[in-house]
Parts: structure tokens; C-alpha cells; sequence
């Protein structure tokens, strides 16, 4: 039942702290995913919406997504990146009918107003009236008509858009964990390879626990281990920022050195597998990084670097439950001819037909499957114990514990009083800081 | 061969490749391509802006291979049946025995898991551009490219198209 002084909130029971026990509600009821709309994705937030590299040129644009809110993203022309709603002003219609391409000017085709790039309202058919008509009163401003415009921040090239204007600068929203691995990834100049859409009959914040969870990478996930290539010898962790709502998973191998006395100790479980691979080409690869890593920038992005295979991945909400996922393959500007096929070929290895990850956007539909009529049942998130802090091991849902913390906080889910009183304390401490 | 029997051999072939995926008998599968062969799928996204990454890229039988035993042995993925319906070929080039042609493909799955069993949906249009060559009377793939229009890929692809 409906608290009194939050009647138009959605109600939910949660009081488990940490959070460590979601309740099934989060994933169904429509009265959540609308607050997530508002609160989250139009909230003090940065969301990814595409790569620089999508819009290299002066004019180009995008048509993307924040949350499930349609919008553009486009280039000056003097390079400066903008954004705003994709909805015309005047009544409502989609304004840009494509998914990029190049304008000097966005026109809404259903009575031709027209837009710069910078989202104002430059042109308005019959302003000044025709024959015996009379236009648009004398107190009509086009000043008063922009796109509903949106803060834009660009880093390394992966650009962010924020609804709010309160919001912390995209450096501090990223943090310096999270930026060093930025930093490492986006090195140099990027090269689009090409792109990968999913579609999923689950909640998208199935899929943010996902990319959080190194514990079933091993278990859900397994091509290596069918054709023999299990290794316990990994090492890895979860890295967070400082509030916990962004996280690193690293797995990596280690040198020559230790990878040999590994195998002679008695730590290394040998798996003995009846299949081979036909043509191993698909792992061949060079050294570029070590090991993997996936990280979760919250609300909407995957940055994976798997072997060669480096990719941004979009979440987009399309409803409490369908979510998209849009992959983008990437490599550098200067990889020669041979790194180029190799990161071709080994994409096989993720995205929608990925021969080691397709399983995840299965894994969340399951659970959405299954959850149907046990919205007040709630899930067990307590490999690792009930902590969230970084871990230097995989076996952990810490990550996933991180997620909904900081979930919380922005919804503003009842926790127990420390939570909350945090939670309040950093809100005010952000918005202080504008 | 003459321009009938060249026609009957590409139909029979796409049929027999259609006909053999929807049967579940995906281990023959390998066995329409020759080796070294191409087996791509992909998006009018990524060939419209000459980009090179699609959703899968093979470029030998062995590649197929190792995709059908991920697919039984480690893949996981809701059960499902396939139903492929084929258009009529058009053959846009030959030379010696090699044939250029393109076939408009549309898959509807059928779920096969306890929630949605018998729900049957358009999985997946698009059109087959493919090289085939025909060596002592069979006709095999060298090429197949799956251009796919469905680019929204309902919730993964791990049956071959």
C-alpha cells in the first residue's frame, strides 16, 4: 500500500541492507520503470549515447536514445558537440527521421520548423501570416521554441548526455578508477568496425546486474571450458567508483613466469575436453591488453575489451520489459592490416552471436520469464558476502550489490537510515557543487 | 550445363540448405560451403557505411563447424525450430562454373521452452547473396552472405540463417 506522504511513488518493500535481496518488482512494475524515466535517466546522471567517432564530421548526427527518450546528437559546425530531445517543438513530432547522416539544419516535416544544430528554432513557415491570415501572434518568440536541449560532455571520444542541469562534470561523474581504464582503452584514435543490435524480452536492469557479475562468466558462459580452454590461473577483480554505481571486472593472465608454476602447482584444474577447435584462428590474436575487461558506466554503457575485441555496448530501456543493446566494434585508426582481421574474426566471439557471451541476453530473459507473478519474492545477491567495495576476485556479486545501492539512492527506495541519510547527504553535497 | 540445369542446381541447392537447417540437422551444415568459404551475416547498417564487423564472419568450414558443436555443446539459448521460406532465385552472374545469385530468405521461429511453447514469430528477413560453384555436378557455397534487414536481432543468433 502506498506510503502517505509518497502516494504518487511507486510503493516496494525493501529493506535489506546492503542490498544484498532485490525484490522482483524492480523488473515489472511500469510505475518503476516510469519513476526510472525521471528520476534516473532524466536524474543527476551522464548516459552514453554514441562515439565521437559516429559523428567525425562537421553536421553529422545521430539519432540516439537517453532512457527511452528519443533524441540527436550532432556536430557543429565548428566541431562542438550538441544534443537535444528529438521532438519538435511545435507539436511534437519526431524531428529527425534518421539514424545519422549529415544536416546543416534539422526540419520537422510536418510543418517545417526548422532547427540549427544547435537545437534553436530558426524557422517557422507563415510566421508573419499570408494573405488574409494572420501568422503567429505578436508575442510569438522563436527564442521560446528550441529543442528541449541537453548538457553534452564528451570523454576520450565516448559521449555523454545529462537531462539535468545540476548534474557534476562528466570527470567526477566517471571518477579517476574508472577514467584510468578509459584512458587505456581510448589511447589513440578510434575507428568504427561496425555494429550489432540485440533485442531482449527482459528488464535492462537484468542486464546492468550482468555486466556487473563475474560470477557466472564461467558458469553461464561456456565455450572455453567445452573446447578445453578452462584456465583457473586467471586472476581478477571488481573495481568500483566511489559511489558504486560504475565498475570494473578485470580478469587477466599472468606472466609467462607465474603461468608456468601455476600449471606445475596445484592450483590449475586441468579440464580434459572432448572437442578441439576445427580452426582456432578465432583466438588467435596479438597482445594489446591484458586479459579482458568489462565496465559498466552507469546507466547505459559497456566498455569490453575481450582479446582483440574492443566494443562500446548501449543499453536502452524500451519498456519495464524489453531492453535494446547496441554493440559498437571498434579498433584503432593506425592498426594495420593484420590487426584489422583480427579483430574482424574475433568478434565472432561476442555480441548478438557470440560464441562466448551470446547467452547473456538469454540469462536475463529467463529470469523475466520466471519472476511473473513473485514481484514481492527477491533475489539472493550475496556471493562475496554483503560488502561493496573492490575485490581482487571474481567469484563475487559485489558489483551487482554496488549497482543497487546507487539505484536506490537516486530512486529513493525506503533503506534503512544510513543508507538514506548517505544518500541525502551526497545529493546535496552534488547539487552544492553546481 | 546448360542455363536450365545451372537454374535447377542453384534452387536445389538453396532448398536442400534451407531444408537441412530447418531440420535440425546441423551438423551437415558445414558440408554445403567449400573450403575455404565465406559465411557472413550482417546489416544494411554496416554494409551501407562499408563497415567490416556484421554479426558473424567464417571464412572456413572449420569456422562453421566449431559454431554447430558451441551450439550443442556450449551455447545455451532458448529452444527453438526454424522454418525458412525461400524466393524463387535470381542468378545475376555466371562465369565458367561459377554462379552469382541472391534469394530472399524469411526465418520464423518457433519456441520450443515451457513458457513459450508453439510461439511461432518472424525471426529474421533478409536476402542471401551468394557464389556458388558447381565441380563434377554439386553445387556448393563459396560465398554466402546473409544481409539481413531484421538488424534488431531478437534475443541472440546461434542457428545458422
Amino acid at each position: 500500500m502506498p506510503s502517505a506522504n509518497e502516494s504518487q511513488s511507486p510503493w516496494i518493500t525493501w529493506t535489506k541492507d546492503p542490498t544484498d535481496s532485490v525484490p522482483y518488482q524492480v523488473f515489472l512494475d511500469p510505475a518503476i520503470y516510469e519513476r526510472e524515466q525521471e528520476r534516473l535517466f532524466r536524474g543527476p546522471i551522464w548516459a552514453y549515447v554514441g562515439l565521437e567517432a559516429e559523428i567525425s564530421k562537421p553536421q553529422d548526427f545521430k539519432a540516439t536514445f537517453l532512457g527511452d527518450t528519443p533524441i540527436v546528437v550532432n556536430r557543429d559546425k565548428d566541431g562542438t558537440l550538441h544534443a537535444f530531445v528529438n521532438r519538435c517543438a511545435h507539436r511534437g513530432a519526431l524531428v529527425c527521421r534518421e539514424l545519422h547522416g549529415n544536416r546543416a539544419r534539422h526540419t520537422c516535416v510536418y510543418h517545417q520548423w526548422t532547427y540549427d544544430l544547435k537545437g534553436n528554432l530558426v524557422g517557422v513557415p507563415f510566421k508573419n501570416g499570408l494573405g488574409n491570415a494572420a501568422g503567429y501572434p505578436a508575442d510569438f518568440q522563436t527564442s521560446q521554441h528550441s529543442l528541449r536541449k541537453l548538457r553534452v560532455a564528451s570523454y576520450q571520444g565516448l559521449i555523454f548526455v545529462s537531462y539535468a542541469q545540476n548534474v557534476e562534470s562528466i570527470e567526477d561523474y566517471l571518477g579517476p578508477a574508472m577514467r584510468a581504464h578509459i584512458d587505456r582503452v581510448f589511447n589513440r584514435p578510434i575507428e568504427v568496425l561496425g555494429h550489432a543490435r540485440q533485442f531482449v524480452s527482459a528488464n535492462w536492469k537484468l542486464y546492468a546486474e550482468n555486466v556487473r557479475d563475474p560470477y557466472h562468466a564461467s558458469l553461464l558462459h561456456l565455450f572455453h571450458m567445452t573446447f578445453g580452454m578452462y584456465r583457473s590461473s586467471q586472476g581478477g577483480g571488481v573495481t568500483f567508483d566511489a559511489k558504486s554505481r560504475h565498475t570494473l571486472l578485470q580478469s587477466y593472465r599472468r606472466n609467462e613466469a607465474e603461468e608456468v608454476a601455476a600449471y606445475k602447482g596445484t592450483e590449475v584444474r586441468t579440464y580434459q575436453s572432448k572437442y578441439s577447435l576445427s580452426d582456432p584462428s578465432v583466438l588467435q590474436g596479438r597482445p594489446e591488453f591484458p586479459g579482458l575487461s568489462i565496465q559498466t558506466i552507469f546507466p547505459s554503457l559497456v566498455v569490453q575489451q575481450i582479446q582483440n575485441t574492443l566494443a562500446v555496448r548501449h543499453i536502452i530501456p524500451r519498456g519495464p520489459e524489453r531492453f535494446e543493446l547496441i554493440f559498437t566494434y571498434f579498433g584503432y585508426g593506425d592498426d594495420d592490416a593484420e590487426l584489422q582481421a583480427i579483430r574482424r574474426k574475433q568478434a565472432n566471439l561476442v555480441g548478438p552471436a557470440g560464441l562466448v557471451s551470446m547467452e547473456d541476453g538469454h540469462a536475463a530473459e529467463i529470469v523475466q520469464q520466471a519472476i511473473v507473478r513473485d514481484k514481492d519474492a527477491a533475489s539472493v545477491v550475496l556471493m562475496g558476502g554483503r560488502g561493496i567495495a573492490d575485490e581482487e576476485s571474481l567469484v563475487t556479486e559485489t558489483g551487482i550489490r554496488g549497482f543497487w545501492r546507487y539505484y536506490r539512492d537516486l530512486m529513493g527506495f525506503s533503506g534503512p537510515a544510513n543508507v538514506t541519510k548517505e544518500s541525502e547527504s551526497w545529493m546535496r553535497a552534488s547539487s552544492v557543487s553546481q | 550445363m546448360d542455363a536450365r540445369e545451372l537454374r535447377f542446381a542453384v534452387e536445389e541447392l538453396q532448398h536442400a540448405y534451407v531444408h537441412c537447417l530447418d531440420s535440425d540437422r546441423l551438423e551437415e551444415w558445414p558440408d554445403f560451403f567449400t573450403d575455404p568459404c565465406r559465411y557472413e551475416v550482417t546489416t544494411y547498417e554496416n554494409i551501407e557505411q562499408g563497415l567490416p564487423v556484421g554479426i558473424i564472419s567464417c571464412d572456413s568450414k572449420g569456422m562453421l563447424r566449431d559454431r554447430i558443436v558451441a551450439l550443442r555443446q556450449a551455447n545455451i539459448y532458448g529452444p527453438h525450430r526454424y522454418r525458412h521460406v525461400v524466393s524463387a532465385v535470381r542468378i545475376t552472374r555466371v562465369e565458367d562454373n561459377t554462379v552469382t545469385a541472391e534469394t530472399n530468405y524469411a526465418v520464423y521461429r518457433t519456441m520450443l521452452d515451457p513458457v513459450n511453447y508453439g510461439h511461432s514469430e518472424l525471426y529474421s528477413v533478409g536476402v542471401y547473396q551468394d557464389m556458388i560453384v558447381i565441380e563434377r555436378g554439386v553445387a556448393r557455397f563459396r560465398e554466402k552472405v546473409v544481409l539481413v534487414d531484421t538488424a534488431r536481432i531478437l534475443s541472440l543468433l546461434v542457428t545458422p540463417l
